[in-house]
């Protein structure tokens, strides 16, 4: 099929940036997104035209390295899928994409579709970890924990860091993100040691970075490869608040 | 800035227990109004003045007012970072499964305003003394209001665009003081959706009865 892509062009962090438009003929619907866009890129390259710089990893949905806004949407018109995951079979012969970095001032665009997500790393560095002593692993199970909370910290854990969350939400805030992280450590046992500095640190780094404030709209739980849930951040505001009394 | 109006989930339930307070209100409010409906001047007006002479009432106006000025700040102050968090706006945008009405929250925050600005001209500030008029007799001052078709249209928009800011709202603070349940969440949203309709209409039916009928 032939498509036309408009896509985000910025040379360098300090570049303004524009949109190009490429015309692509021969594009399968089997390809998948990255796939048409690696297949754009050996054309440039044949031209001796720059490439167009995305990120990707994996690309089976489980690294959160890739992630473009896709005609409107991050990760594009299918529910629960990361940028990777998309097929092309999903777009009709003829159609105009756009495709947009992330935007948001806490990532901030490197080259073209590429942006920097080390906000995300710094999140995790002030609480988005256990202090546990190295050596062997201790027996998995001497402490026990409930089924219903290990499969709820495992809802919380499949988060994939990829930001999808800021890209979607209208105010670009990461709460769901961090969130995430804080439900996943402070629904086990391990986790709970920390649990109050945890909190109290994620949410003021959160802001300090310039993310925005959730105002509860749902984008992030909407749009989010792996259907993180919006309670999660009910848990955080409760965390928050125990932590801050207590 | 940040520092002194604490963190985003402190600005945030702040914001929402403030708007609690004043959802509260609305029913208390509206209970009043309900006189208006009478054909006897007398209980609308001994209530009215009742809320301007009763010392507890008064405290009670510090504390609402402290409420409309505290849910005004955070709102503004968590709009103001909000824009700023995303300086460079998408080409395209679609919108995704959300709370609709969530998206145009400080819009439909500053219609209820200007409104709530009137609202005071024509009453708050005739009993504080601010503005002329005669304190004694609200009733007839809500009754010359509603007869006039230019401030009924005003007054019913108004009502609308504060039914679309309750129906976000109602739910939306419950989340935010961190009660999301799977069975209990759902209810909470009902009983949003039904407390945003009813209010307003029952808001909207009084200047409607009197233009018509009185």
């Amino acid at each position: 099929m032939n498509i036309t892509l408009k896509i985000w062009r910025q040379k360098n962090k300090q570049d303004k940036g524009k949109f190009v438009t490429y015309k692509l003929d021969g594009v399968s619907t089997e390809m998948t997104f990255l796939e048409m866009l690696d297949y754009l890129n050996e054309k440039l390259i044949k031209e001796d035209a720059d490439p167009v710089a995305f990120d990707s990893d994996c690309r089976e949905g489980i690294c959160g390295m890739c992630g473009l806004y896709i005609n409107g949407r991050p990760n594009g018109p299918e529910k629960g899928v990361t940028t990777c995951q998309l097929s092309m079979s999903v777009f009709k012969d003829g159609k105009k994409i756009t495709v947009e970095p992330w935007r948001s001032k806490a990532f901030p665009v490197i080259k073209d579709l590429v942006v920097d997500r080390s906000t995300f790393d710094k999140l995790i560095q002030v609480g988005g970890y256990i202090s546990a002593n190295t050596g062997a692993a201790p027996e998995a199970n001497s402490i026990p924990i409930k089924k219903e909370d290990v499969d709820r910290a495992f809802d919380s854990g499949i988060c994939i860091g990829c930001g999808t969350c800021v890209a979607a939400c209208k105010n670009a805030s990461a709460m769901l993100f961090v969130s995430a992280k804080i439900s996943q450590l402070s629904l086990l046992p391990q986790g709970r040691v920390e649990a109050k500095e945890r909190v109290q640190a994620m949410v003021l780094k959160m802001d300090e970075l310039g993310f925005g404030n959730c105002t509860n709209t749902g984008a992030c739980e909407a749009e989010c490869p792996k259907e993180i849930s919006l309670s999660n951040i009910a848990r955080m505001n409760r965390e928050f608040y125990k932590a801050k009394i207590s | 800035m940040r520092r002194f109006f604490g963190s985003s989930v402190t600005k945030k339930l702040v914001m929402a227990l403030a708007g609690l307070f004043l959802i509260t209100f609305l029913i208390v409010h509206l209970t009043i109004n309900l006189f208006l409906l009478s054909d006897d001047p007398d209980p609308f007006n001994k209530a009215a003045h009742f809320m301007a002479s009763n010392p507890l009432i008064k405290i009670f106006e510090v504390v609402l007012m402290g409420g409309f000025l505290i849910h005004i700040i955070c709102g503004v102050i968590l709009q103001i970072q909000n824009w700023m968090a995303r300086p460079k706006r998408y080409k395209v945008t679609y919108p995704s499964q959300t709370s609709f009405f969530s998206k145009y929250m400080i819009y439909l925050g500053i219609i209820i305003l200007i409104f709530l600005f009137l609202h005071f001209m024509n009453f708050f500030f005739i009993k504080l003394g601010w503005v002329e008029g005669d304190h004694e007799n609200f009733y007839g001052i809500a009754h010359d209001l509603f007869h006039m078709p230019q401030y009924l249209v005003i007054y019913l928009f108004s009502f609308l665009i504060l039914a679309f800011h309750l129906n976000h709202a109602f739910q939306s603070a419950f989340q935010t003081l961190g009660l999301n349940h799977a069975k209990y969440t759902p209810v909470i949203k009902g009983i949003g959706l039904v407390y945003s309709i009813v209010v307003p209409v029952g808001y909207s039916i009084i200047p409607i009865v009197i233009y018509f009928f009185k």
